[in-house]
């Protein structure tokens, strides 16, 4: 069936992407066997900008959920989500970028937000819409600081 | 940690008073009616609860008589069902009404100091009776189950749910806050981070603030349905407004 509504918001949506909002939503990716073998930018993650990510309240704050003996020189550490010492000899990189990605693709119902997606969501407050929580460029520092952590 | 059974139906098999989260010294300012400082709030609301106001002239003192009796039971009661307007009202709502309707008076803006005085001054009378709300009212149910709805729904960015934060994880840090149960119980509530007595629909835009949604208005229905729910949600537990938390 024809429907004329929903091709014109899919061009209204390729036009908006090409323009203005490109900085803001996710980068295209492609899951391959539970996770995302390709890096979604050109310039490799830096592990040192990863750790003021995972740290950072407005960013990753993944300290809000997560304890990390790493940064154990920061103060409140969450209990909501499991500890991430040890998370690179449990993932691969391509599965951590896509738990920071899109987390309920991996955990299904997780209570983990989605960092680089904006799929499937609700009530977003204005200054937010269509945006996603981290960059690209973000999502490869965490991935980095990420695969710094193989010790249990 | 003191623990009260949960209603029949209730997810939870015990419930429990965000006071019992908080550090030690937050409850001592709480349990000190002269260091608490959501007490210069019920000393306004104790104010304005004699002073005459509107086109009738009258005071809620008029009829009401002395709040310490006439409103000993009834800030456990609500939300309540109103078979008037066909819905459910809180106190600040109930407030408005008799404002309005009784007095000839302006109703008060939902946050304004005049508002919170005087629901922190009614609720108190009812201290340490327990949450007593009678659902089998008019359409109660209904709205509690919008209520329901309401807080199983995930909201904003963070994509969470009331759920996900005060059923799945409460004792659990998130952060620097200890996760409660959410309860409803303590308020109006001064928050030291508010550095005021604030109404319960403030802390539901917080928390939705929190997880970068669009929050709802204060006083509107989905907050009002979102009310009645966690009344239900804490049956049983003693009112203890004005609740203090950080
Ligand atoms: C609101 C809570 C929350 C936040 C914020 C959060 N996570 Fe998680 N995370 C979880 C939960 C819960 C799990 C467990 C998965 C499940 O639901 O089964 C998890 C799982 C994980 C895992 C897999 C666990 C393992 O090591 O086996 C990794 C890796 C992870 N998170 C990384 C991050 C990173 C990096 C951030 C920040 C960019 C972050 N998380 C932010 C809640 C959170
Ligand atoms: C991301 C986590 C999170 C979500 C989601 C969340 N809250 Fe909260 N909420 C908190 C935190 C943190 C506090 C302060 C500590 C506490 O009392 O739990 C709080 C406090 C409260 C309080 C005050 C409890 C007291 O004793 O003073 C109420 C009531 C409340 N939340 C209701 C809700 C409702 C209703 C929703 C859904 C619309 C919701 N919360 C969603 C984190 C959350
Ligand atoms: C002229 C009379 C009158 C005045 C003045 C008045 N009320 Fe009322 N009030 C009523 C009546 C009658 C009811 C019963 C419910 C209704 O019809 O709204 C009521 C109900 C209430 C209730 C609910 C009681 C219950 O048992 O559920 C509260 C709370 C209340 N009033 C508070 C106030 C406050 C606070 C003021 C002053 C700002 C006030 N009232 C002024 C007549 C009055």
């Amino acid at each position: 069936m024809f429907k004329p509504g929903i091709w014109s918001g899919a061009l209204l949506g390729a036009v908006l992407t090409a323009g203005v909002a490109v900085a803001a939503g996710p980068a295209d990716y492609e899951i391959v066997d539970g996770g995302i073998p390709k890096a979604l930018t050109a310039q490799p993650g830096n592990a040192e900008n990863g750790r003021e990510v995972a740290i950072n309240r407005k960013l990753g704050n993944c300290l809000a959920c997560h304890a990390v003996t790493k940064l154990s020189d920061q103060p409140y550490h969450g209990e909501i989500g499991p500890p991430l010492d040890g998370a690179a000899t449990r993932w691969s990189e391509a599965e951590l970028r896509l738990i920071v990605v899109n987390s309920k693709k991996v955990f299904e119902g997780t209570m983990m937000p989605g960092f680089h997606t904006t799929e499937g969501l609700n009530r977003v407050a204005e200054k937010f819409e269509g945006k996603t929580i981290l960059s690209a460029q973000d999502v490869e520092d965490v991935v980095a600081f990420l695969m710094t952590l193989n010790e249990e | 940690m003191k623990t009260y059974p949960a209603p029949e139906g209730h997810p939870l098999s015990e419930i429990i008073s965000g006071y019992e989260f908080r550090t030690p010294e937050t409850q001592a300012l709480q349990d000190d009616d002269f260091e608490n400082p959501a007490f210069l709030w019920v000393d306004q609301g104790e104010e304005l609860w004699n002073t005459a106001d509107g086109t009738a002239g009258k005071a809620c003192a008029d009829c009401h008589g002395n709040a310490s009796e006439s409103m000993k039971m009834v800030g456990a009661t609500f939300p309540k069902w109103d078979a008037k307007n066909n819905r459910p009202v809180n106190i600040e709502l109930q407030i408005n009404q008799c404002r309005t309707e009784q007095m000839g008076a302006d109703a008060w803006k939902y946050e304004s100091s005049e508002m919170i005085g005087m629901t922190s001054f009614v609720r108190t009378q009812s201290r340490g009776e327990p949450v007593n709300v009678d659902f089998s009212e008019g359409d109660m149910e209904a709205w509690k189950a919008k209520g329901k709805d309401l807080y199983y729904t995930r909201f904003g960015q963070l994509d969470l749910a009331c759920s996900n934060c005060h059923e799945d994880n409460y004792g659990n840090q998130i952060r620097s806050d200890l996760l409660s149960q959410g309860q409803s119980n303590g308020f109006p509530t001064y928050r030291l981070k508010w550095q005021g007595v604030g109404t319960l629909h403030r802390r539901f835009k917080g928390c939705m603030d929190q997880v970068r949604a669009k929050p709802y208005k204060r006083g509107s229905d989905e907050f009002l349905a979102l009310e009645v729910y966690l009344a239900y949600r804490g049956v049983g537990l003693p009112v203890e407004a004005p609740a203090l938390r950080n």
